[in-house]
């Protein structure tokens, strides 16, 4: 298991090195979307409009920050449930989309994507939202201010603590369920 | 016959809905770091590292310790002596989450189910009242997560099924969700009673302390039984294997209908955020 340091946004050369397990330290702007967002951009991209943002070489981070409290450029943001973003992440990774970041497993369809276009999905750290705020040193709303904590922000991140769950090449980092060990199998 | 003014109720409610976000009860960080010193996986010990030092900035900055500060769930015990004045009980409830998920700035996550509209203020909280003997008070408040509560389920068993069906259900479905709710979870089962029923008492398990026995020592045996199987399952914190995927289980059992066997599972996150107060 390696350790990188990466920066956004992100190529191809970066993205084919990584292996499930290895631990990524990411810098520069990334994105917050989630259910709701996910569906506007889909729709925007069925109009044949333009997104609020450029899909290539980018990473999306599946949140839903709280208020920032006076001081602090944003409140507690960990990751989400993924596998509620799964009916769009083929199509945005198709796109150019590079990352997607959250917590939990992926469907089928969206690993496969992760393969047929060189991407990524990185997992944080689940309920470390105060943690997790601390990488987080700038953060503006950029689109679809009326979703409140679904708008899309644009937020720039300094060695933003990641783990490899899904690589490009098929690798899963997930623990399988022993069934049969709990004995219910 | 005692009065309680919905103002001081207000207070109270508004108080606990920012303490219980930002500061993990005291039961979970010893459960977490006898998981962390038991643990062997680097990945594992290396989540349960990061759920501690988040829990000491939460409560040094006033963070919340998640994102997802969660729907605002009350149970309510309400003493046959006590008369509410200034207002209506379940108003001054749903007062005291809109002032204290606002003035903590926690997130707001309740919405329009098919449009999606958020309510904007946290409201309305989902309360569940109980009459008691008494001249109390008794409100407790959970901050129910999305990511853990997707991952619940109710089911109806045949009779014939008994233990080992429950058992297997149980377990499967911690073993479904894997990852998703955030392991080590705390899972609440109810046993019995009716297709709501279940539901409800399955949450109401999660209020007891993770350290605490049940009083019944068949139940408290089943309850160790599930533990340990899921333990089993090798899923571990955040699904990245590991021996801690259950903090606790918490079993509540009640009488059913005799052609029933109802069961249900509540899924809750590590934090498991909750407080109760007593007025």
């Amino acid at each position: 298991m390696a350790e990188y340091k990466l920066n956004t946004p992100l190529t191809d050369e970066d993205i084919a090195q990584l292996k499930a397990g290895d631990v990524v330290f990411l810098t520069g702007t990334i994105y917050s979307a989630r259910d709701a967002a996910h569906k506007k951009l889909v729709d925007l991209l069925d109009a044949g409009k333009e997104l609020p943002f450029k899909l290539e070489g980018a990473a999306i981070y599946y949140v839903g920050p709280s208020p920032a409290p006076p001081g602090r450029p944003i409140g507690a943001a960990g990751p989400t449930t993924s596998y509620r973003m799964d009916s769009y992440a083929p199509r945005l990774y198709s796109l150019g989309l590079k990352a997607t970041i959250g917590k939990g497993k992926r469907d089928a369809a969206t690993r496969q994507a992760m393969q047929d276009y060189t991407a990524v999905y990185f997992g944080a750290t689940g309920g470390a939202g105060a943690l997790l705020s601390n990488s987080i040193v700038e953060s503006n709303v950029i689109a679809f201010d009326e979703l409140g904590p679904e708008a899309i922000r644009e937020m720039k991140v300094e060695d933003f603590p990641l783990l490899v769950i899904n690589d490009s090449h098929g690798g899963e980092l997930y623990a399988v369920p022993d069934r049969k060990a709990a004995g219910i199998e | 016959m005692r009065t309680i003014q919905t103002s001081e109720i207000i207070d109270a409610v508004a108080k606990m809905c920012v303490s219980a976000n930002t500061e993990l009860p005291a039961d979970v960080r010893s459960k977490l770091e006898k998981a962390m010193a038991e643990e062997t996986s680097p990945s594992a010990k290396e989540v349960l590292r990061q759920l501690l030092e988040n829990a000491d900035l939460a409560h040094n900055t006033k963070l919340p310790l998640c994102q997802d500060t969660g729907l605002a769930v009350f149970f309510v015990e309400v003493g046959d002596d006590v008369r509410i004045e200034g207002g209506n009980l379940r108003e001054a409830i749903n007062e005291g989450t809109r002032r204290g998920y606002k003035d903590g700035f926690l997130r707001k996550s309740a919405c329009d189910p098919l449009s999606r509209a958020n309510t904007g203020d946290g409201t309305p909280a989902i309360i569940h009242f109980d009459f008691v003997p008494g001249d109390k008070l008794k409100i407790s408040f959970m901050a129910k997560g999305g990511g853990a509560e997707n991952m619940s389920r109710v089911t109806m068993l045949a009779p014939a099924q008994g233990w080992e069906g429950i058992k297997k259900f149980v377990v499967n479905r911690v073993a479904e969700a894997g990852p998703n709710p955030c392991p080590p979870t705390v899972i609440g089962v109810g046993i019995g009673g009716t297709f709501e029923h279940a539901a409800k008492i399955a949450k109401r398990g999660l209020l007891r302390k993770l350290d605490d026995t049940h009083p019944d020592p068949d139940i408290a045996a089943k309850e160790k039984e599930l533990v340990d199987a899921i333990n089993a399952l090798g899923i571990g914190p955040m699904g990245l294997g590991g021996k801690t995927t259950v903090l606790g289980v918490k079993i509540t059992m009640e009488p059913c209908h005799l052609a029933s066997l109802p069961l249900a599972v509540n899924v809750q996150c590590h934090s498991q955020r909750h407080e109760e107060v007593e007025l």
